[in-house]
């Protein structure tokens, strides 16, 4: 799947598209198919979301949205090594998840 | 310490109000990213992984207690309680939010500090030896000097618009505590035949991608004509970088394609020109500012002798206190380098508790180090057992400067946008495997650098043990280097063959520091027996 991620233009923080808004919860991510690329041009025309880009992901079986590369895992749970800093503090799967 | 002036602080004053428009219009969405990213920069405003990361300057690494708790201040208030100390002895925020900015900004300027220049194609923040003013081997106090540089150099517009970042470092000892020679541009202060006060410049140095050491390009400079020659530098790298290619625009790949004689012969010519320009500062401007930087008032008479019957403070005392030049004090290091921890972070409150022991017994006097440490630099012995006590209570009495625990490592792919790789991990890892304090006593002066990325920031190349992160078809992996040094005897780290992935790599530095325990003479260090016995030997012993 393609799913369409960036950074909150007033707080830096990382965002995901889900078909209608962006939302910090890489969960809420939906496939944008072949509409990434006017998604893309519309959001960053918008200016509400710095350097919006789309990137590789997958559905795991327990149905959570899965970033491909490791970048974007780390991006979207926090610091691997902050769990106080991750979105959801201290879950002990968090890491496993990135790696 | 250099105060403000009514000029200085207008300036900076200026630039906040500057750039909090700046930040008003890219709100309101009159700027896109690419208008704005250069006007952030210019203001030590990235955006990274997770937020924006805001790089505050420190110069020369000193600062006051005063500016330590505003440090501790913008992290409670604005980011997540903590800010990283980094090897050009700077801190950052890892969690900024861009509206905050301006008031950031506006916060460091009531303190005399900010953020410019701290990022962009400019001049980057002066480094210099972390123990200036204080240390027993030195000529003088090179501050003053990194200080004139600074001012001559802040807001020019010739050094605003630079093909690439520019790195000085300015030193005054034999022993090199600032990595000199893996600078753009790097003066040690010296004394000719005559008695006088000059430089030894050193030019084209570098990490990163394509990393150099630098090439002496002055035997001796007269001191009063740095500015001329500085202006030479860079007069001649402007004429010749390659704008073309990012890759090739730094000046150590100028110096290294021209040569050093080459390019040593167009600086010269070019110094020639500015030095009859007469734009050198004169000797008084140098006494204005040296004056700032007179030693404190240290007492004389002070019982020069350390109670050491406590064995917890006699080992802190062993590892962390070196030697000062005024009778009765010693320079004090911070370790930021708890087994576990995160090399250069620092809580807030435990940045309240390092400014309160500066002002107590330091003479309000704070050093940041580009080992991501902190000094407190002119401590009276009697007090020394205090300060332990009070660091002890605050986690801050680590016993492991320069040891095999006090890791560099840059905030790598768990902060930073440009990494392929995780770098605080592996130095977590490696630190816990040599936990034990008299193992490593044992192993003695060590220096791992560990750098996520080909740029460097871990300065993976001066490691005695340096570790490069790579990303491998999308995994993490660490390529182990040895031999690198960033002292007086400066030397590049070599690749010692594949990679390892998260586990490997841990194992494959217990492996070089086994074998560097098994063939080493007395006395000597890591680096001595690699460069007695070179790279077979080790590679023999990690890869088999």
């Amino acid at each position: 799947m393609r799913i369409l991620t960036g950074n909150d233009l007033k707080s830096g923080a990382v965002t995901w598209w889900t078909g209608y808004d962006w939302s910090l919860h890489v969960e809420d991510a939906v496939d944008a198919g072949a509409e990434a690329d006017a998604i893309l041009a519309r959001e960053a025309a918008a200016r509400r979301v710095n350097n919006p880009y789309a990137i590789d992901g997958a559905r795991t079986e327990d149905g959570r949205v899965r970033p491909a590369h490791i970048k974007d895992r780390i991006r979207a749970v926090g610091p691997t090594v902050r769990p106080d800093l991750m979105l959801k503090p201290a879950d002990p799967g968090a890491r496993d998840w990135v790696i | 310490m250099y105060r403000y002036d009514q000029y200085d602080q207008a300036m900076v004053d200026t630039r906040v109000e500057e750039f909090r428009d700046q930040v008003r219009r890219r709100i309101e969405g009159k700027m896109d990213d690419d208008q704005f990213k250069p006007l952030r920069l210019k203001n030590g405003l990235y955006l990274q992984l997770h937020a924006y990361m805001l790089r505050v300057a420190i110069p020369y690494g000193t600062l006051d207690s005063r500016q330590m708790r505003m440090l501790a201040d913008i992290a409670r208030r604005y980011d997540r309680g903590y800010g990283h100390f980094t090897t050009r002895q700077n801190i950052q925020y890892n969690w900024i939010k861009l509206a905050e900015t301006p008031d950031i900004l506006a916060d460091l300027a009531s303190v005399q500090m900010h953020a410019i220049q701290t990022s962009g194609e400019s001049i980057r923040n002066i480094s210099s030896d972390q123990y200036a003013g204080a240390a027993a081997d030195e000529l003088i106090d090179p501050r003053p000097w990194c200080e004139m540089i600074r001012q001559m150099t802040t807001f020019m517009p010739e050094f605003s618009y630079l093909p690439r970042k520019f790195k000085i470092a300015v030193i005054a000892s034999p022993a090199d505590r600032a990595a000199l020679r893996w600078h753009d541009f790097a003066l040690r202060i010296v004394r000719n035949a005559d008695g006088e006060i000059g430089f030894e410049v050193y030019a084209g140095g570098g990490m990163g991608r394509t990393p150099f050491i630098a090439y002496p390009i002055r035997e001796f400079l007269p001191a009063t004509q740095v500015f001329s020659y500085l202006q030479a530098v860079l007069r001649v790298w402007n004429r010749h970088a390659r704008r073309d290619n990012i890759h090739k625009q730094r000046m150590k790949i100028l110096v290294h394609d021209l040569g050093q004689e080459e390019f040593s012969r167009q600086v010269e010519e070019a110094f020639a020109h500015f030095l009859s320009l007469g734009e050198d500062f004169p000797q008084a401007e140098y006494d204005r500012i040296a004056a700032y930087f007179a030693p404190p008032p240290f007492e004389t008479g002070l019982d020069d002798t350390i109670d050491l019957a406590d064995p917890a403070f006699a080992a802190w005392v062993r590892q962390q206190v070196i030697a000062h030049k005024a009778p009765g004090y010693a320079i004090a290091n911070i370790s930021l380098k708890p087994v576990g921890g995160i090399p250069g972070d620092i809580s807030a409150d435990q940045m309240d508790v390092v400014a309160d022991l500066a002002r107590r017994y330091s003479f309000d006097e704070l050093r940041a180090t580009h080992a991501q440490n902190l000094v407190l630099p002119h401590v009276r012995k009697q007090d020394l057992y205090a300060v332990w006590q009070a660091l002890a209570a605050a986690g801050l009495a680590d016993a492991n400067r320069d040891l095999v625990t006090d890791l560099i490592a840059c905030p790598g792919l768990d902060y930073c946008s440009l990494a392929n790789a995780r770098s605080i991990p592996v130095a977590q890892q490696i630190a816990r495997r040599f936990a034990d304090p008299v193992r490593q006593a044992d192993i003695g002066e060590l220096k791992i650098k560990i750098s996520g990325c080909i740029n460097a920031c871990g300065h993976h190349h001066a490691g005695n043990i340096g570790i490069l992160g790579v990303d491998r078809k999308g995994s993490e992996s660490y390529q182990l280097l040895l031999g690198g040094s960033g002292d007086e005897e400066t030397s590049q780290a070599k690749i010692a063959g594949p990679g390892f992935d998260e586990a490997g790599i841990v194992d494959a530095v217990e492996r070089a520091v086994e074998h560097y325990r098994a063939v080493r003479t007395d006395g000597e260090r890591f680096i001595d027996t690699y460069r007695r016995v070179g790279m077979d030997g080790f590679k023999e012993a990690i890869y088999g």
